[in-house]
């Protein structure tokens, strides 16, 4: 049995999340990647937005930062070029890093600064009460699309893809190996990674919309998870509402920290004025 | 070119002038995003910092520039950004960040015509009460002003030393004539300027509790990465670190970041005194306004007017005491902004009645001119 309460602050519990709640699976998956890599607890800093995924900071053992909406992964870039040495981590929802933290997601990608963002996908803004978040599928329903969603949903990893991220994967929280798996390779990946994790909202989400108990929401993405392979044999309708799971994007890139780094030692050497 | 003591001559801009107090107080990281009047501060800052092995980045909007600069900041990097305001109104909500936090930082605004886009090449000095009252909720504020070049360098160093020797963000504001003068300086040596750094804790680890004030209010920081592992959140927290809702600790932890600035009142402020000795009739007058004001005094003088000018170096916390002293001595206060009377409100607060407030404003883009302010001292004289 894996020891979480190495990881864990437990005077800090219990947590704030709802049952059924995926949030705890991605955590603990998170934790036993960073157990596996053997980083010690002093050298990773752990930063997050608001929301309910960034409440994670407030339980784990790291120097946790819990920032402002939307700006983790901005407040994450200062930490990472102060100390480079840092193992910088963000956990965020889809609210909070893909409506008002949008632009920082995609220009963290494009510098591709060294950094691993776990992105906590549950489709809503589950803490201010079931609002639609930009990864809320057209027609479902949330708090302020009674009638039903509009808008055509953001595809997360593609977009990280598209900025120029060196790493993206793209898993669900039944997923759990898979999921420690491509957090572990995020982390190691020297550059900009994406972890998705689509994850149930049984309380604000899955009510709404009839999507049933928690373990049929689990059981909902265990089966609309395709991996990468099975979907490349498919045809685009064939994919409608499907999950493609794997490593989407695995480049090696020039990081922005090390291009920096070349940079002070190129004109440090020269006359300083 | 060196002066007779073999120090070198130079001429400067003011925002040139804001960078090298930076880098002089120990600037490592800034982060910024280009706006006019500021954008020369970043330029020569993205020229200089690498050079000391620092670091500079233009990020991709103004709020992810004060969200880096206070990331940094907190892993021991001592931090800024400069901006104007469009800019300013967009920092706000991380200005409270790094003030409930209590991470150090300097935010420089080089003032510019407003509201919105307003007036982007012109001076104003319309962001007085927000950078005051800026940021949402009951919340510290130190505000430095600059009349002139050589002392844009130095209230640069300050609003470092403040900022560490305080735990809050401090904020220097320029406006776009201080920003662009070019003047003739020669900057003072290393041993001359003091610098400051954050206290450090002085307990193991496993006895920090990152927000447990010393007695003067202010608690000691751990630098992130050095074994201090602690939270730190923009929710309100107790001692700990972490979030408290207990009214108690809530509101111990707002009144006592308050305090940080309400009991140092003294220490901060600074104000100048220019030909106030005998005078019975004052001008209240900081940045560029000032320098206008400094002339009017001058030639008044020549005319045998008994007037003086005082300048505060600190806009807030309002140098009150020093107003309402003035006020005791004089007829009339003239209070000269480009703003519609920002200031004036304030010293009319401090004065409660005790001597006649003359406001002096202009918002039309243009500088105040000695002879406007001239004219005003000889009306009321």
């Amino acid at each position: 049995m894996f020891n979480y309460e190495k990881y864990l602050r437990m005077n800090r519990f219990p947590h704030i999340w709802c049952t059924g709640c995926g949030i705890g699976v991605v955590l603990k998956a998170l934790l036993r990647a960073i157990d596996s890599l053997k980083l010690s607890k002093d050298e990773v800093v752990m930063v997050s937005g608001i929301g309910c995924s960034s409440r994670a900071t407030g339980y784990v053992d790291f120097n946790t930062l819990h920032t402002t909406h939307g700006r983790a992964i901005a407040f994450a870039t200062g930490v990472k070029m102060a100390k480079p040495e840092m193992t910088v981590i963000v956990v965020s929802g889809d609210g909070d890093a893909t409506a008002i933290g949008g632009n920082h997601y995609i220009h963290a990608a494009r510098r591709n600064i060294d950094m691993t963002v776990i992105l906590f996908n549950n489709h809503i803004y589950g803490m201010t009460g079931g609002q639609y978040s930009p990864t809320t599928p057209q027609g479902r329903f949330a708090s302020t699309a009674p009638y039903g969603n509009l808008e055509a949903p953001f595809n997360t990893s593609g977009l990280a893809e598209a900025a120029g991220a060196s790493f993206v994967a793209r898993t669900t929280a039944y997923q759990v190996a898979q999921m420690e798996r491509f957090m572990k390779q995020g982390i190691q990946k020297k550059g900009f990674s994406l972890i998705e994790v689509r994850t149930p909202c049984p309380v604000a989400y899955g009510r709404r919309n009839r999507l049933g108990s928690p373990v049929d929401m689990f059981k909902a993405l265990k089966e609309g998870s395709l991996t990468k392979a099975q979907a490349e044999k498919m045809k685009p309708e064939e994919l409608e509402g499907k999950i493609i799971t794997g490593v989407l994007v695995d480049v090696e890139k020039p990081e922005y920290i090390d291009e920096y780094d070349k940079l002070i030692e190129r004109v440090g050497k020269a006359v300083s004025g | 070119m060196a002066n007779p003591k073999g120090r070198k001559v130079r001429m400067m801009q003011g925002n040139e002038a804001c960078a090298e107090g930076a880098l002089r107080a120990g600037l490592k990281f800034f982060a910024g995003y280009p706006i006019t009047p500021s954008s020369e501060i970043a330029e020569c800052l993205a020229l200089k910092l690498p050079r000391r092995g620092g670091k500079f980045i233009q990020m991709e909007d103004e709020i992810a520039a004060m969200a880096a600069i206070l990331g940094a900041s907190l892993m021991g990097a001592k931090s800024m950004t400069a901006t104007s305001g469009p800019g300013f109104s967009l920092k706000q909500e991380n200005l409270g960040y790094a003030t409930i936090a209590e991470i150090p930082c300097v935010v420089v605004n080089v003032q510019r015509g407003g509201p919105s886009t307003g007036l982007p090449t012109q001076a104003a000095q319309g962001d007085l009460m927000q950078a005051r009252w800026g940021t949402h909720g009951d919340h510290p504020a130190i505000v430095l002003s600059a009349s002139g070049v050589l002392e844009a360098f130095m209230q640069t160093v300050r609003a470092f030393n403040l900022s560490e020797r305080f735990r809050t963000p401090v904020i220097l504001l320029l406006d776009e004539i201080i920003g662009h003068i070019n003047e003739k300086v020669v900057l003072p040596e290393e041993e001359e300027i003091e610098v400051l750094n954050r206290r450090r804790p002085t307990v193991p680890p496993e006895e920090y509790l990152p927000y447990a004030a010393a007695e003067d209010g202010v608690p000691p920081m751990a630098n992130f990465g050095e074994g201090y592992r602690y939270h730190v959140t923009g929710l309100m927290h107790d001692e700990t670190g972490f979030p408290t809702t207990i009214p108690e600790k809530v509101d111990h932890a707002l009144r006592r970041i308050n305090s940080k600035v309400d009991n140092h009142v003294e220490e901060i402020i600074e104000v100048n005194r220019f030909e106030l000795e005998d005078a019975r009739v004052a001008v209240v007058a900081y940045g560029a306004t000032a320098r206008s004001a400094k002339r009017a005094v001058t030639d008044a003088r020549e005319k045998g007017l008994k007037v003086g000018l005082l300048r505060p170096l600190v806009l807030w916390p309002f140098p009150k005491e020093e107003i309402l002293a003035l006020a005791k001595d004089v007829s009339h206060i003239i209070v000269p902004e480009l703003n519609l009377g920002q200031f004036a409100h304030e010293v009319e607060w401090a004065v409660c009645g005790k001597t006649e407030v003359v406001k002096l404003n202009r918002v039309d883009g243009e500088p105040i001119r000695p002879a406007q302010i001239l004219d005003v001292i000889e009306k009321v004289s």
